[in-house]
């Protein structure tokens, strides 16, 4: 049993309650304390999992994400840079997911009014795969897809 | 206590932006060790990015973040002179704040 | 060190004895790579390692507890600006022809009266629970480089000599595999499976090599040095260890330097 599990079993509550009710849906993430971590949408493995717990559905394709500074290939999967600008109104969130990574969410941005939609980072993937970056706009999911090649796994040995 | 960032802010038109690098092994938990223990995940959960005290960004990663993590982004607004302050939040509870001005 | 390195010539049995896979890499595939290289630009995290190096520059160390402020690269005590450009360097007090690590080791052991043991305990890191002074020295000391002109002062005679060593190392063939540097430095067009080598023997592979070490290195996870560079070199061809700091590492990088004199150094840079 993991410990957090242990420690919200002996408090009656907590941290763990409100992750394990926004994977189920009954709360949103971001709605929960600041400091929340949605240990449920980091540890899900398949990509529909991820998104119902991120709290979303089935996302509609934007063309308005677009990838930037983000290579085809990548030389090594350990840092992969990866660029990403949503010109959707009102974009609250990018997250960014790879779907052949052992755990399939990699970062949520949340974006407060005043920061740009466009954010650039690196990440780590284990083989070739689609990175998908998820936008959360007015309340809606949009997503777009990219492929990224990697010649050497990231994650592991 | 852990290393410190390297923190970047500088205005850009009208908005600042912000690079950071951060000091973190990134462990992902899937590793093993010579003698073949996996080797326990270890990776930054929270970021938290204010000006002036407002928060212009916030973030929950995952050990999927590369190692020595680099994140860029801009805002609208800030003046030379400001503060921009980065906090970081591990899952071992560990924590690093680091400050820049606005160039 | 070499076990023996027999000056005079081997005798080359053949010019292609080594299948290296000479095919040219897709021009396209090329392209993204260098795409890739150029995203990694943005953020190195050998910063972070410059930073850490710049604050043991001035931090006072060791039984004597002396900063390296007293510690001559070259330039005079305590000068870190453009020293890297102008090493390695023959300097008079040690008697000897010295890398940057080499006479960073000096320091430590002269001046601030660490053991030599003590001082080289950790050449290359390993993690944040095992990380080399050495390397956040020498991502400091670069840094203080970046944008000068490569001057190794290849006619002081001392250098001139390890120069002429480090080049007869550089096309010497030895090793279980028959290998010398170049094998896979000595021709254009030449790759490790997606991995294309620099021609050494031309100025400006050699400048371009050189120019970028120290490294970032991603698949390292770690700031590596051209001390590490060789010796991981001599990992791949099979020789013996190379020693750290060994005259013939110097040799070896007292002729790769002074090929690239002319060009600006351009580290710490960031590779895969």
């Amino acid at each position: 049993m993991d410990t957090t599990r242990r420690h919200a079993l002996k408090t009656g509550g907590g941290v763990t309650l409100l992750t394990l009710l926004a994977a189920a849906g009954w709360l949103k993430p971001g709605e929960a304390a600041a400091e929340d971590w949605n240990k449920a949408a980091f540890e899900t493995k398949s990509m529909d999992e991820t998104m119902k717990a991120l709290g979303g559905g089935a996302p509609a394709t934007s063309a308005d994400i677009i990838f930037f500074s983000t290579p085809d290939i990548a030389e090594n999967g350990a840092v992969v840079p990866i660029g990403i600008t949503s010109k959707i109104a009102n974009t609250q969130s990018i997250a960014i997911l790879v779907e052949k990574n052992p755990n399939i969410l990699a970062a949520v941005f949340d974006i407060p009014a005043g920061t740009d939609t466009s954010l650039s980072t690196r990440i780590k993937m284990g083989q070739t795969s689609n990175v998908y970056a998820l936008v959360k706009a007015d309340g809606k999911y949009h997503v777009a897809s990219k492929e990224i090649k990697v010649t050497l796994g990231g994650c592991g040995g | 206590m852990a290393d410190p960032m390297k923190i970047r802010a500088n205005v850009v038109g009208d908005s600042t932006e912000v690079k950071v690098l951060m000091n973190h092994e990134m462990e992902t938990g899937q590793r093993k060790d010579a003698q073949g223990k996996t080797i326990p995940a270890w990776f930054i959960q929270n970021v938290k990015v204010t000006h002036n005290e407002k928060v212009v960004l916030n973030a929950q990663w995952g050990p999927a973040v590369a190692k020595n993590p680099f994140l860029s982004f801009k805002f609208k607004g800030g003046a030379k002179g400001d503060k921009v302050k980065i906090t970081w939040t591990d899952n071992r509870n560990d924590t690093r704040t680091d400050e820049a001005t606005i160039a | 060190m070499i076990a023996r390195l027999r000056i005079a010539a081997a005798i080359a049995l053949g010019v292609t004895a080594v299948a290296i896979g000479g095919a040219f890499a897709q021009s396209s595939t090329v392209d993204e790579i260098a795409k890739y290289r150029e995203a990694l630009q943005d953020g190195n995290p050998a910063e972070l390692w410059a930073a850490r190096g710049e604050e043991m520059w001035t931090t006072p160390r060791g039984p004597k507890r002396v900063s390296f402020a007293t510690c001559d690269l070259g330039l005079g005590p305590g000068v870190v600006k453009g020293a890297y450009a102008a090493l390695p360097r023959y300097f008079a007090d040690a008697k000897s022809v010295m890398d940057l690590e080499t006479r960073l080791v000096w320091c430590m052991v002269n001046q601030q009266g660490i053991s030599e043991g003590d001082a080289t305990k950790i050449k290359f890191g390993d993690g944040s629970a095992r990380r080399s002074d050495l390397e956040a020295l020498a991502a400091y000391v670069t840094s203080q480089s970046r944008g000068v002109e490569m001057k190794v002062p290849v006619n002081e005679p001392h250098v001139r000599d390890m120069y002429r060593l480090g080049e007869q190392m550089f096309f010497y063939r030895g090793g279980t595999h028959d290998f010398s540097c170049a094998t896979c430095h000595g021709e254009d067009g030449k790759r490790i499976r997606l991995q294309d080598l620099p021609n050494l023997t031309k100025t400006e592979g050699a400048q371009k090599a050189y120019t970028t070490w120290p490294a970032y290195r991603v698949s390292q996870g770690e700031l590596r040095t051209f001390q590490w560079r060789l010796n991981d070199c001599f990992r791949q061809q099979r020789f013996p260890d190379l020693v750290f700091g060994s005259e013939a590492s110097i040799a070896l990088t007292t002729y790769l330097a002074g090929r690239a004199n002319g060009a600006p150094y351009n580290g710490p840079a960031i590779k895969r």
